[in-house]
C-alpha cells in the first residue's frame, strides 16, 4: 500500500491500487501535482470506483487542435490520479465554482477562449517536461526553496509573564526572485503562454510587484510584454515603475487605480485573443485564472508542509497570510485545506478604519456580487457600482477577492480579520527590529495581527506567516508616515 | 387600471397621423378595440403619467418590420450622458427619426465590454449622479410618448444588488420592453430568464465570432427578442469598416436559427448599416457613434441635432 503515513490514503478506496500507485508517487514529487483528495468534493459525490479514460476525455474542454483522445499517453496520465481528483477535475472544469462562487462572468467573445486556456492548464500540469522546465525555473531562476525561519526574537516578544508562548515561523517569500511571492505564478504562467505559442503577455497590476514579476518571466523567455497600471500606482511605487521598463516591458498607465487597470488589461485581450496571453497575478477573473494562479503558488504550502516536518515533525498549527486578493494566502493555504487541525487565518487590509470607509477589507464588509469575471464578495455602493478601496499596503487594494476564498469564509475552513495602516506600520518596524527582517507593508498585515492571535495560542503552538514580499519599495511610505505618528 | 384609464383617453384625445410614413401598430394591447381602423395612426395620451403600453416587444417589432421587408435601426445610448433630461429627449428624437428599437445602456463603474468611447460615457454619468431610481423614474415620464420599444443594456452586478426579481419588475413598470445583459454566459443566464419571462420581459442574448457553432446555436436557441450578434473580437467602438467575416457569421447564424439576428459592435456609417443590411441582418446596432455625438457635442442642444441628423442618415441607408 502506498504512502501509509498520508492520511490521504482514506480516499483511495479499496480496489487494487497498484497499478496507481508508480505514477502518483510521481506527480507527489512534482511541484504542481494535483492535491491529492479534493476539499470541493462533498463526501457525498466522491466516487466510489475509477472513472473511464473515455469518461474523462469527453468531459474535459476540447483543446486546440480537438478533443482529448482517450488512449493518448498524458489523458493515461490523467487518469492516475485518485479518484477524487478525477471528480474534482471534471467537477471544476464544467463549472468553474467554488459552491456558488466562482464562474465565468465575462463577455460571450472571452468564453471559449477561457475554455480552451482551462484545457491547455490541465495538459501542462501533467506533462512531465514542463513540470521538469518548471521545476528547473522555480530552483534556479526564482530561487526556491524559500526558507521556513524560526524568528526567535519575535517568538520571545510574544511569549507571556510565564514565559510561555507560540512560534513563531515566517515562509520567506521576501526572499524569492523579485522580491514577492509573485514572480511562482508569473514565470509558471508565462511557460505556459510560451508553449501555447502565444507572443504577447498582457497583465495588470497593482504595487508593481506582479508587473515587475510578469516583465522579468517575459524577459527570460523572449515575450513581449504589456503592463498596465493606475495612475494612482505609478505615482506611489514608482521604482517599480523603472524597473518594469528597464526589463524591456511597456508600462500603460491607466486612469485610477489596480482595479482600472484590470479592466483595461481585459479589455485589451478582449480586443487580441489570438496572440495576446492575459497572465492574472491574482486569484480572481473568470474560471480558470483563480485556480491556475492558485495552483501556481500552491508550491507555497507544499513547500511548508515539507519543512514543518522536516524542522519539527509535524505541521504547523495556525498559518497567517495577508489578503489582498488572495494569491499568496491560498497559496500557503490550498495545501492545508483538508487538515482540519490546522488553522487558516487570512488578515486583510482595514485602512483607515472598518467603519470610515477608506478600507479594502472585502471579506469583512463586502457582500457578493459579481466583479472581473466572477463571483465573489465584493465592495460595492448600493447601487452595485464598485467601490474603489484604500490600504497603505498598495498591494491589496482591490474591492473583490479570490471565489475561492470566499468559498472557505462561508463554509468556515479559514477565519479572516482585518487590520489597519498604523497596525501594519507598527508590525513593519517591530519586524526590522526585532529580527532584521524588512516585510513588505502588504506582509505586515498579516505579522500585525499575531498581536491579537498570539494571547489566545497554546505554549509551543506552531505558528507560519507567509512573509509574502519584502519591503524596500515601501521604506520610505514607513519612515515618513512614523516620523509624521511621532 | 391602465385599460380603464386608456379607454377613458380615448374619449377625450385626437389621434394624429404621424407625417414620416412610419407605420407601427400603436393602440394599447390591453384595450379590446378594434386594430383595424387605427393602423398607421399614431396615438398619444397627453398626461405623460398614464402608462399605456404602446409600443410592442421586440420580437414583434421584428416580425412586423419582417413582414415590410425592412430591417431595424437599432441606437444605443447612455442613459444620463450629458445629463438624464438630455437622454429624455434624445429618446424622442431617436424615436422620432425612425428608430426601431432603442437600447439604453445603464451606466456602470466597470464596463467590461465597453470600448473608450462608452466607458467615458458611463463616467462623466456617474460623475453627474446618475442612479438607477433616477433612470426608471425619467422612463416612466417617456416611454408612454415613444412609439419603439427600448431594451436596457445592463451589467450583471447593478441587477445582483438590487435582487434579480425586483429589477424585472421596477423595469416593468416603467415600459421597458427587452433586456441586454453582456457579462453573463450562457450557463449562467437561467435566473435572468426566469425572472424576465415572468415579466414578460425579453432577454437577448450575444454570440461572437469566437463563439463555437455548437454553443452559438444553444444561444440562438435561448436568445428571446432577437440575437445579438457581436461583429468582432473587441469592445464596442466604431471601427473603420466592418470586416467581411461577418458576411459569413450571418450566413453560419442564420442557418442555425430563424429568429432576428441584429449586428453590432464597431457600425458607425450609413455605408456600414446598408452592407450589413445588405448581408441579411434582420437589424443593425448603432451605438459609440450616437454616444459620441452626444458626449462630444458642444451643448445638449447641438448634441440632439447632430443626433437627429446622423439617425436619418442611417436610416435613409436602409
Amino acid at each position: 500500500m502506498i504512502m501509509a503515513s498520508s492520511p490521504r490514503n482514506v480516499f483511495l478506496q479499496g480496489g487494487n491500487t497498484t497499478e496507481f500507485s508508480e505514477p502518483v508517487l510521481k506527480l507527489r514529487r512534482l511541484p504542481f501535482s494535483a492535491p491529492l483528495g479534493s476539499p470541493y468534493i462533498k463526501a457525498a459525490d466522491r466516487p466510489r470506483a475509477p472513472i473511464s479514460c473515455s469518461a474523462v476525455a469527453d468531459k474535459m474542454p476540447a483543446t486546440v487542435g480537438g478533443a482529448l483522445d482517450s488512449n493518448s499517453l498524458t489523458t493515461r496520465r490523467l487518469m492516475t490520479q485518485t479518484f477524487i481528483d478525477q471528480a474534482e477535475l471534471m467537477t471544476v472544469s464544467s463549472t468553474g465554482k467554488f459552491g456558488r462562487f466562482g464562474g465565468k462572468f465575462v463577455p460571450e467573445t472571452l468564453i471559449s477562449c477561457l475554455s480552451k486556456l482551462e484545457a491547455e492548464f490541465i495538459l501542462a500540469l501533467h506533462d512531465e517536461n514542463f513540470q521538469e522546465e518548471l521545476a528547473t525555473a522555480l530552483r534556479d531562476y526564482v530561487g526556491r526553496e524559500s526558507p521556513l525561519y524560526f524568528a526567535k526574537r519575535l517568538t520571545d516578544y510574544y511569549k507571556n509573564s510565564e514565559g510561555k508562548g507560540p512560534e513563531i515561523y515566517l515562509k520567506r517569500e521576501d526572499l524569492v526572485h523579485t522580491g514577492a511571492h509573485k514572480i511562482n505564478n508569473a514565470i509558471a504562467q508565462a511557460m505556459l503562454a510560451k508553449r501555447i505559442g502565444r507572443k504577447r503577455i498582457v497583465a495588470a497590476t497593482g504595487a508593481g510587484q506582479h508587473g515587475v514579476a510578469t516583465a522579468a518571466a517575459c524577459a527570460k523567455l523572449s515575450l513581449e510584454c504589456t503592463i498596465f497600471m493606475g495612475s494612482a500606482d505609478v505615482g506611489r511605487q514608482g521604482a517599480n515603475v523603472l524597473l518594469i521598463k528597464n526589463l524591456g516591458a511597456q508600462v500603460k498607465v491607466v486612469d485610477g487605480s489596480f482595479k482600472e487597470a484590470m479592466s483595461e488589461a481585459i479589455r485589451d485581450w478582449v480586443g487580441d485573443l489570438e496572440t495576446s496571453y492575459f497572465l492574472s497575478g491574482t486569484a480572481v477573473g473568470p474560471h480558470p485564472c483563480p485556480t491556475i494562479v492558485r495552483e501556481f503558488q500552491s508550491v507555497i504550502g507544499k513547500e511548508t508542509r515539507k519543512q514543518a516536518e522536516e524542522k519539527w515533525g509535524g505541521k504547523p498549527d495556525v498559518l497567517v497570510a495577508c489578503v489582498g486578493s488572495g494569491s499568496n494566502a491560498l497559496g500557503m493555504f490550498h495545501e492545508f485545506i483538508r487538515d482540519e487541525d490546522v488553522r487558516l487565518i487570512g488578515v486583510e487590509a482595514a485602512g483607515v478604519g472598518l467603519d470610515s470607509g477608506a478600507h479594502s477589507a472585502t471579506l469583512a464588509r463586502g457582500d457578493v456580487g459579481v466583479y472581473h469575471g466572477s463571483m465573489s464578495y465584493l465592495l460595492q455602493d448600493e447601487e452595485g457600482q464598485i467601490i474603489g478601496p484604500h490600504s497603505i499596503g498598495v498591494g491589496l487594494e482591490y474591492p473583490g477577492v479570490s471565489p475561492e476564498l470566499s468559498f472557505l469564509k462561508d463554509n468556515g475552513r479559514a477565519e479572516f480579520y482585518a487590520v489597519t495602516d498604523d497596525e501594519a506600520l507598527d508590525a513593519y518596524r517591530r519586524l526590522c527590529q526585532l529580527e532584521g527582517i524588512f516585510p513588505a507593508l502588504e506582509a505586515s498585515h498579516a505579522l500585525a495581527y499575531l498581536e491579537k492571535l498570539c494571547p489566545g495560542l497554546e505554549d509551543g503552538a506552531k505558528v507560519v506567516v507567509n512573509c509574502s514580499g519584502r519591503g524596500d519599495k515601501d521604506a520610505a511610505t514607513v519612515y515618513k508616515h512614523n516620523e509624521e505618528r511621532v | 387600471m391602465a385599460a380603464a384609464a386608456a379607454l377613458k383617453a380615448s374619449c377625450f384625445l385626437q389621434l394624429k397621423q404621424k407625417s414620416n410614413g412610419h407605420s407601427s401598430l400603436l393602440l394599447p394591447r390591453r384595450i379590446g378595440l378594434s386594430a383595424t381602423n387605427t393602423v398607421g395612426r399614431l396615438f398619444k395620451p397627453p398626461m405623460a403619467t398614464i402608462s399605456t403600453d404602446q409600443a410592442v416587444g421586440l420580437s414583434e417589432t421584428f416580425s412586423k418590420l419582417k413582414k415590410q421587408g425592412k430591417v431595424a435601426l437599432i441606437p444605443y445610448i447612455t442613459a444620463g450622458d450629458p445629463d438624464l433630461s438630455t437622454t429624455a429627449e434624445a429618446l424622442k428624437v431617436l424615436d422620432a427619426c425612425g428608430s426601431d428599437i432603442i437600447e439604453l445602456g445603464v451606466p456602470y463603474s466597470d464596463p467590461l465590454a465597453d470600448g473608450p468611447v462608452i466607458q467615458a460615457a458611463s463616467t462623466r454619468s456617474l460623475a453627474r449622479g446618475t442612479n438607477f431610481d433616477k433612470i426608471i423614474s425619467m422612463l416612466k415620464d417617456v416611454v408612454p410618448q415613444l412609439s419603439c420599444p427600448i431594451a436596457l443594456f445592463s451589467y450583471y452586478n447593478p441587477i445582483l444588488k438590487r435582487g434579480v426579481e425586483k429589477f424585472m419588475i421596477t423595469v416593468r413598470d416603467a415600459g421597458i420592453h427587452g433586456l441586454v445583459v453582456p457579462d453573463v454566459p450562457l450557463e449562467e443566464t437561467q435566473i435572468l430568464r426566469k425572472e424576465a419571462t415572468k415579466q414578460n420581459l425579453e432577454l437577448v442574448l450575444l454570440t461572437t465570432p469566437t463563439t463555437p457553432t455548437a454553443r452559438m446555436k444553444a444561444i440562438a436557441e435561448a436568445s428571446e427578442g432577437f440575437l445579438y450578434l457581436v461583429s468582432s473580437v473587441g469592445v464596442t467602438g466604431a471601427r473603420a469598416s466592418v470586416s467581411n467575416h461577418v458576411q459569413s457569421l450571418l450566413m453560419d447564424v442564420k442557418e442555425a436559427t430563424n429568429k432576428p439576428v441584429a449586428v453590432g459592435f464597431g457600425i458607425s456609417k450609413p455605408e456600414h448599416v446598408k452592407q450589413v443590411a445588405g448581408w441579411g441582418a434582420d437589424g443593425v446596432i448603432v451605438g459609440s457613434a450616437m454616444v459620441r455625438i452626444l458626449g462630444e457635442a458642444k451643448s445638449p442642444e447641438e448634441g440632439l441635432k447632430g443626433l437627429e441628423s446622423f439617425t436619418k442618415s442611417l436610416k435613409a441607408a436602409l
